[in-house]
């Protein structure tokens, strides 16, 4: 692993809606449980939530619909506020920032993309897209230029023109991450973007957002309720239920570890191969069966996944060795420990 | 199928106890009313001693406010003062511009030193207007529309009363506007504003017409005022709902890019709220038109005027002119609105101004060379009376053939209704006991919709007796109810009919929705025709203006029935009868009922109207307080028909709610 800088730190932050909900939380002694927000006419929609989003890095909050991952991600960008805790971006706690410090904020350092687009109706494509730096008092020559680059950035050149109804439901989203560039945010917000679009199209998207995130290397926070689309895009997942996140790590760790039946439920139906990388599986020292056929010479990136890996047994070698980018042996992966993932499904 | 099921059980309204609550106040009633009137006088007659003179009050709360009333920095009246005079000059201007040119001096010395727009440039702006927003198709009905005013000669009327409109609806859209967005941002002022709005809505508009004429004066102004305030309420609401209801996506968006508060107020909510916000402004020209015609009566001129006088010599020919003139104005207007509001701003035009205004600068161009050209053939300025038409005489020629040969026909049903149905019902109501009444409203309160509600129908029923109106309150109550029971009887079924039927209801709801654009006055002139003045004719007037919403929302309610449950029920082999009353009639019940609600809106607003065909009720006492000056009289029994109209709202509301929640369609339209 990398050496990775902290950009956003989240410390128990609750949410709770409700009347007086500050002053009810601190009488239930700041810990209470579900069932006991209940009782007390609330709900908890963000409960002791921490959590840490490294710089670079897609962080990935995956559950299903309810479990207060909207709440939790715009607690985030203060766009509701929580009810207790801490959020620290870069070091400094937003819950303290003043509105105009966090207007400036917002203004210069934050992104979002929204599930149904949220363009502006009455805008044209280039108008939405310039519309943050309008905001933020651009000139107009200058906003423009800026929005013709993101436009063409996720490929609408040409349709710059174009009122937001005249688009496919693909092509108001392009628009919506283009907007939410523009204005070079350090922190990106994507909530569940692409769970309004067709099976198809939405492959595109996150297809078209990995090779953006390769060029860009933002630090983003993503929402969805897909387990899949969590497991292909994210560095991280954190799984949300009931308001609380029971597990968090990298989804190699996930699906080889759920921490519980509810992560384990999600898990089941994800296939292994394609989402284990062979180091997870590596030996270290080459292994000297009687009887092995070695494969001297294949080898295979520390990055692949044992699905990718596994056609190059075909020739019935057992055993190939890992290597970094730098061509350095990292171990070893085998055939057995390849099947034995596979059969698991 | 789940609704299906529970729509089948039996439909107990209310639980057993229900029934035994209903008929131990119904017993109670008859007793009091069969029994009581020699031993309890008061029950029957609210006792002199404990009247509230609320009249009196308000009248000298007007007085103190004119003469003494001051807030400081200036006096009540300078206020008023100030206010005339921010409407007038724009009116001056408008009415300048449309009909009597820019003068200097005064009365017959004053010179034009510029003539107003001539009728070939205000047709052609009309026309442009058309043809900018929705095309040719649409420049032709609206130029026509114009054609018609003027070759029927109301040209001067119609444009008076469109100035009016151009200065009213800008105040009224923008007042609207702001109002609105400040309930949206600030909770405790919708919670204000609310009760405000409903009264403004249920008050007949006659009963303001007192006060501000008393403030204001007898004139245009005044007749601008009373537009504001009546036109300007939807306009509050329909800007509270269009803000409430855009996505909070779009709301985050605002906050995410960080806009500030006025930011987020004009660039992102107003913006998105744009077609919501263009309904309303439509609304707005209605209402305004609507208004303006009956603010004839504190001098607003114009077509009003007309048919105002037309009215009162009894002249039908003339007055059915300017009836038609008032059609035609509120069709190009209406057609115009929503055109603008349908308009998609999809072009986006570049290059210089000349090229990117193609329509202003044609219909500049246009007003400039008629206006020269007017110079010199004085015809091109002002269209020639020669080539003017008048139907007056035609329409007086018809009415006289009607009465002459079908005189006996009208005079026998007007009389056999007359004698079984109307008197009857009017003379057993004003046999009940007053306190009766109300004691069976909180009854029916209590039931509907719980204790507040008994509350709140109890005590404005007996304000009305309290203040000695519930004799006139009755004959209202009559009136306006055996309309509305008419106006269902017939639109009812026509709803039901036309609701299957996609052509048929495209023709109906065309039809309704042009009767809702006339102005209320228009429905006066065919009853009076034929009818001539009275109860009778007031019944007439307003079935035909309160039939529009019974037809409406039982089509409406009809339609919305979830199509499954009809194959639903077609599947269990449902005839075509049984399908109606079995499923869709039971399932379209709250829509209907709430088009019950409108129909008694309808009813009660048009009933005040009617007073001018002299009925003896709550609309007569308001229309004598006008003609009197009397704002307290006037006030108080406008509140008194308010009263009405709310506590009919709240129990059909109530009801409607409780069949809706028994459905499973909690909540209503969401």
């Amino acid at each position: 692993m990398r050496e990775q800088q902290t950009k956003l730190v989240c410390r128990n932050v609750w949410k709770i809606f409700g009347e007086n909900a500050e002053r009810k939380l601190a009488e239930l002694g700041n810990e209470p449980s579900l069932e006991q927000i209940s009782e007390a006419g609330l709900v908890g929609a963000v409960r002791a939530v921490n959590l840490e989003v490294h710089e670079g890095e897609i962080f990935v909050i995956m559950g299903l619909s309810g479990c207060g991952k909207s709440t939790l991600v715009r607690c985030l960008s203060r766009l509701v506020e929580p009810t207790a805790g801490e959020i620290l971006f870069n070091g400094e706690n937003l819950l303290t920032a003043s509105d105009t410090q966090m207007i400036e904020l917002r203004r210069h350092k934050m992104g979002m993309v929204f599930q149904h687009f949220a363009l502006l109706p009455h805008l044209s494509v280039l108008d939405n897209v310039a519309f943050p730096l309008a905001i933020q008092g651009t000139s107009k020559p200058e906003r423009e230029e800026r929005a013709r680059q993101m436009i063409s950035l996720v490929g609408l050149s040409g349709r710059e023109e174009s009122m937001p109804r005249q688009l496919s439901g693909g092509q108001q989203q392009r628009v919506g991450i283009a907007r939410s560039l523009a204005v070079e945010p350090e922190l990106w917000f994507l909530d569940e973007p692409f769970s309004a679009l067709d099976p198809l199209i939405r492959r595109e998207m996150q297809d078209e957002f990995i090779r953006l995130q390769s060029v860009l290397k933002k630090t983003i926070v993503f929402i969805t309720h897909d387990f899949d689309e969590a497991i292909r895009l994210a560095d991280r997942i954190a799984i949300m239920k009931d308001g609380e996140i029971v597990q968090c790590g990298t989804p190699e760790e996930i699906v080889l570890n759920p921490a519980t039946d509810y992560v384990r439920e999600f898990t089941r139906a994800v296939t292994k191969a394609k989402v284990v990388r062979v180091t997870s599986l590596a030996i270290t020292e080459k292994q000297h069966d009687a009887g092995a056929k070695q494969g001297e010479t294949v080898d295979i990136s520390e990055n692949a996944t044992v699905a990718e890996a596994a056609p190059l047994f075909l020739d019935g070698i057992d055993q190939i060795r890992i290597i970094d980018e730098n061509g350095e042996a990292r171990g070893y992966i085998r055939r057995e420990d390849v099947v034995a993932l596979m059969l698991q499904g | 199928m789940k609704l299906a099921a529970t729509s089948t059980l039996p439909q107990n309204g209310l639980r057993p106890s229900g029934w035994v609550v209903w008929l131990l106040a119904l017993l109670a009633f008859l007793a009091l009313w069969k029994l009581a009137e020699p031993l309890l006088p008061w029950a029957f007659e609210y006792p002199k001693a404990l009247k509230i003179p609320a009249a009196k009050w308000i009248s000298d709360f007007t007085k103190w406010l004119l003469n003494d009333a001051s807030f400081g920095l200036f006096t009540f009246a300078e206020l008023t003062r100030f206010i005339s005079a921010v409407i007038d000059a724009p009116y001056r201007i408008v009415l300048s511009l449309l009909s009597t040119g820019f003068m200097s001096g005064r009365g017959s010395a004053a010179i034009q030193y510029l003539p107003p727009i001539s009728w070939i440039g205000v047709i052609a702006i009309f026309a442009l207007l058309g043809l900018y927003a929705g095309g040719r198709k649409l420049a032709a009905i609206v130029s026509a529309c114009m054609v018609f005013i003027l070759i029927f000669g109301q040209w001067n009327s119609a444009l008076i009363t469109l100035s009016s409109i151009l200065v009213a609806v800008p105040l009224g859209v923008v007042g609207g506007l702001l109002l609105g967005i400040a309930a949206y941002r600030y909770r405790w002022f919708e919670h204000m504003l609310r009760p405000i709005l409903d009264l403004m809505q249920t008050m007949p508009v006659f009963a303001y017409l007192v006060p501000i004429l008393i403030m204001f004066g007898f004139g245009p102004t005044a007749a601008v005022v009373a537009t504001l305030i009546y036109a300007m309420p939807p306009m509050t609401r329909i800007t509270v709902l269009a803000l409430k209801r855009i996505p909070s996506e779009l709301r985050d968006l605002g906050n995410i890019v960080g806009c500030t508060r006025s930011q987020l107020t004009w660039k992102v909510l107003v913006p998105s709220a744009r077609d919501s916000l263009m309904v309303g402004v439509n609304q707005v020209i209605m209402l305004s038109l609507n208004m303006v015609i009956i603010a004839a009566m504190i001098g607003a001129g114009g077509l009003g005027f007309d048919v105002l006088a037309a009215l009162r010599r009894l002249d039908f020919g003339a007055g059915l002119e300017a009836g038609f003139a008032i059609v035609a104005l509120a069709i190009a207007l209406d057609r115009l609105s929503q055109a603008f509001a349908l308009r998609n701003t999809e072009t986006v035009h570049h290059g210089p101004w000349l090229k990117r205004h193609p329509y202003t600068l044609s219909a500049l161009a246009i007003v400039v060379f008629s206006g020269l050209a007017g110079l010199v053939v004085p015809a091109f300025q002002t269209y020639p009376e020669a080539l003017q038409i008048s139907t007056g005489d035609f329409w007086s020629n018809v009415v006289k053939w009607i009465n002459i040969n079908y005189f006996d026909t009208l005079e026998a049903i007007k009389n056999a209704l007359l004698l079984n149905v109307l008197i009857p019902f009017k003379r057993f109501l004003l046999s009940l006991p007053w306190i009766g009444v109300v004691g069976i409203l909180v009854v029916a309160g209590w039931r509907l919709g719980g204790i507040r509600l008994a509350a709140l129908v109890g005590v404005l029923a007996t304000l009305i007796a309290a203040v000695g109106l519930w004799e006139k309150a009755m004959i209202t109550v009559y009136l306006c109810g055996i309309s509305t029971v008419i106006a269902l009887l017939i639109g009812v079924p026509i709803g039901i009919f036309a609701a299957e039927r996609k052509t048929l209801w495209m023709w109906v709801q065309a039809i309704i929705d042009t009767l809702q654009t006339l102005p209320s006055f228009v429905y006066l002139m065919p009853a009076v025709m034929l009818f001539r003045v009275g109860d009778f004719t007031a019944m007439i007037a307003v079935v035909a203006y309160a039939i529009a919403p019974a037809i409406r929302y039982t089509a409406l309610g009809i339609r919305n029935v979830d199509p499954a449950l009809v194959e639903a029920g077609r599947s269990m082999g449902c005839t075509p009868a049984q399908l109606l009353t079995r499923i869709k009639l039971r399932l379209a019940f709250p829509e209907i009922m709430l088009g019950v609600n409108q129909t008694v809106m309808f009813a009660i607003s048009m009933l005040v109207i009617t007073a001018l065909v002299g009925t003896r009720d709550l609309g007569q006492e308001v229309y004598i307080a006008l003609t009197k000056a009397d704002p307290g009289r006037g006030l108080v029994a406008g509140f008194a028909v308010a009263f009405i109209a709310i506590i009919v709202d709240r129990l059909i509301s109530a009801a409607a709610q409780n069949s809706r929640e028994k459905l499973g369609i909690a909540g209503g339209p969401t």
